[in-house]
């Protein structure tokens, strides 16, 4: 492992981590994409921006999230303190609007009033889609044919704030293929329009871009949890797909070597059975997107299409500074299986009162594995990035398939 | 350095002429056929040859050519066997000049260096590379020109004043002028529009200069030819494959005879102006 004096530096100026990052795009985007970087350089150091943005976190978003005490899942495992980062609280119930908001201000002093957003699970669309009906700007979102199915009450939600949802039908009709479909119809429209990538993926500054307005929520777990115990937490967890949700988490913690921190990415039917969506533990590193990460891919570098429970987490890719991350070895990525987090769906839902969103579910699945062996006064924080309701549907349908009907 | 391509345009010059430059994807609608097809492109009047390079994502392609990737994929293609299908091309042509053209992460995976090593043998003579603008340059395009293969640049409508310089620095063998904001397949440029274009870019750079993007008839192949360098034809002739997938014999025969209408039309373009 080499050393670094920081792993909160990057990117470099080329949008580098490591090797990892960059901007492989086409050329007719190139223009746009430099443009984004000097006016988000702007945004960054202008206080202005900074306290508009603020201002709608408090009383639009409904931030800070809470730091909750998990007390009666702490006391079934028996192990480490367990609390939730709430972001699952969050106007639009995930943590996607903490970035569309970040990028439709952005938009708005680009002076541009057309949105083009994909989607997963539907929370990053449903969150463009509000921030668009907020801010008055067309919203075009492209969606899985498969996840529209998947997600049905995202779409209508979607619908009903004002947005076009385009299925996409190309490829395996889910989140890669939505991706690659909103990257064609920016490249007719790159002119007018602006493109709010849902994580911290894409080319430079996107991933950077979206790492600082999910930051928010490291930042505010930092000082709640100096708040709850006077000091840093021991472990982190929060699940991975793109890894908004985790990059925001994990990225002001960096730097505090003390602070144990893990990404969990979704196993599938386990990463041994190829059916899975864990880029880090089953792929290797390759370009797609705008940039180079780790991704599933055969000997021949074609794409292979992932499979998860969640539509969030079914993403063959994953962020490049997670990426670069896992190879310094600064954070550990394990994976867990669609049936862990199922089971963790459930068992948080009876325990807390809490009916989680099957990404996060993957995340709890992990923390039900280490939380017991850990001591009592090891205080461990899980991000509850989004709430479950979308997935209600989908989840009862898979029980009743399993023979165990709720 | 293969000498192929500047000899080719060296020629057209001297017969004041455009050229015709067809895309097809490799192994599309699989490699038998389309080894067929490649080999009776010169004669049916293809100037140069652009081969695509399957690939499961090719977020620059519109339906068609997304279509043919997933076609060639089905029938087993990879880039080996891509290099495969340029080698037995070159057993029977010497002269046609050949570029393959896709997207970074099948070339990135097979290993750059023994990429371009093998592509240099099998008788490649440039890459067009849709997801490596000039600030990816060090990834592809200076090794290229490093073991002599062109790279040849793409420049688009969004590419202004202030960017040229940069897109045409280290390009060489020809500019492509992507003639829409958008992707392949879709839309058509108006012919005010790509005179403009080509006659900015002819300022900037003594290379030739092809246009491409929404070309699908004689007609407008014709046009452009009448201001270009080169027109380049792709998912109309895709579509064609496409039709005719399922009958090889059909497959072959209505390409190449759509193809000597489009050179009839490139090769008339100035004399009937």
């Amino acid at each position: 492992m080499s050393t670094v004096n920081s792993f909160r530096t990057g990117p470099d100026e080329g949008g580098h981590f490591g090797i990892y990052g960059g901007r492989f795009v086409a050329e007719t985007l190139m223009p746009l994409i430099l443009d984004l970087e000097r006016v988000y350089t702007e945004c960054k150091a202008d206080p202005g921006f900074q306290k508009e943005l603020a201002g709608f976190h408090t009383h639009y978003v409904g931030r800070p999230s809470p730091l909750y005490f998990a007390e009666r899942i702490t006391q079934d495992l028996g192990g480490a303190k367990v609390y939730f980062k709430r972001d699952e609280l969050n106007h639009t119930g995930a943590h996607k609007i903490n970035n569309c908001l970040g990028q439709a201000l952005v938009a708005r002093r680009m002076g541009k009033t057309h949105i083009i957003a994909e989607t997963g699970a539907g929370q990053h669309g449903v969150a463009t889609a509000t921030v668009c009906a907020r801010f008055g700007m067309s919203c075009t979102v492209f969606m899985g044919a498969e996840d529209i199915e998947r997600q049905k009450p995202n779409v209508e939600r979607m619908r009903l704030l004002g947005a076009e949802v385009r299925p996409v039908t190309s490829g395996s009709s889910t989140l890669k293929d939505a991706m690659n479909e909103a990257l064609r119809y920016w490249v007719a429209k790159a002119e007018t329009h602006f493109y709010i990538i849902g994580t911290v993926a894409g080319p430079h500054p996107y991933p950077a871009m979206v790492r600082d307005f999910q930051s928010v929520i490291g930042i505010e777990t930092k000082q709640q949890m100096q708040e709850a115990e006077g000091r840093l937490p021991d472990t982190l967890v929060a699940c991975i797909g793109g890894g908004s949700n985790a990059m925001g988490l994990f990225h002001p913690f960096l730097d505090d070597p003390s602070v144990r921190i893990v990404g969990v990415e979704a196993g599938g039917h386990g990463v041994s059975t190829g059916k899975h969506a864990a880029s880090l533990t089953g792929g290797r590193p390759g370009v797609l997107h705008g940039n180079r990460t780790y991704l599933l891919q055969d000997d021949d570098g074609q794409i292979i299409e992932a499979h998860s429970i969640s539509a969030g987490l079914d993403y063959p890719g994953i962020g490049p500074e997670h990426a670069w991350l896992h190879d310094m070895k600064r954070v550990e990525y394990v994976s867990a299986t669609d049936e862990e987090a199922l089971e963790a769906f459930q068992y948080c839902s009876r325990l807390e009162g809490i009916i989680p969103a099957l990404e996060p579910s993957h995340a709890l699945a992990y923390v039900r594995k280490i939380a017991p062996k850990l001591p009592k006064d090891h205080i461990l924080v899980m991000n509850m990035c989004g709430r479950g309701d979308k997935d209600l549907a989908a989840v009862l349908g898979h029980l009743a398939r399993r023979g165990r009907p709720v | 350095m293969t000498t192929r391509i500047a000899d080719r345009f060296t020629l057209l010059k001297k017969e004041n002429r455009a050229g015709l430059i067809i895309f097809i994807t490799a192994g599309d609608p699989e490699p038998k056929t389309s080894l067929e097809i490649l080999k009776g492109l010169p004669a049916a009047g293809a100037d140069l040859i652009e081969i695509g390079m399957p690939f499961t994502d090719p977020m620059a392609d519109g339906p068609a050519i997304q279509a043919a990737s997933l076609r060639a994929l089905k029938a087993g293609m990879t880039l080996k066997k891509t290099l495969d299908l340029v080698r037995g091309f070159r057993e029977g042509d010497k002269a046609t000049p050949l570029v393959l053209m896709g997207y970074f992460n099948p070339i990135y995976i097979y290993g750059v260096e023994r990429f371009l090593d093998d592509a240099i043998k099998a008788g490649v003579d440039g890459l067009i590379m849709v997801d490596l603008p000039p600030e990816e340059d060090a990834e592809l395009c200076l090794p290229a020109i490093r073991k002599g293969l062109a790279f040849i640049r793409l420049a688009t409508p969004t590419t202004d004043d202030a960017r040229l310089p940069k897109v045409l620095s280290n390009t060489s063998g020809f500019v492509y002028y992507v003639s829409i904001t958008g992707i392949t397949g879709t839309a058509s440029a108006n012919n005010a529009h790509i005179e403009s274009a080509v006659t900015r870019l002819k300022r900037a750079t003594p290379l030739p200069v092809a246009v491409g993007f929404g070309i699908n008839t004689p007609e407008q192949a014709a046009t452009v030819a009448r201001v270009a360098d080169a027109a380049v034809v792709g998912t109309a002739v895709v579509k064609i494959i496409a039709d005719n997938a399922k009958m090889p014999a059909d497959a072959v025969a209505k390409t190449h005879r759509f193809i000597a209408d489009l050179a009839a039309g490139v090769r008339g373009a100035r004399v009937n102006a």
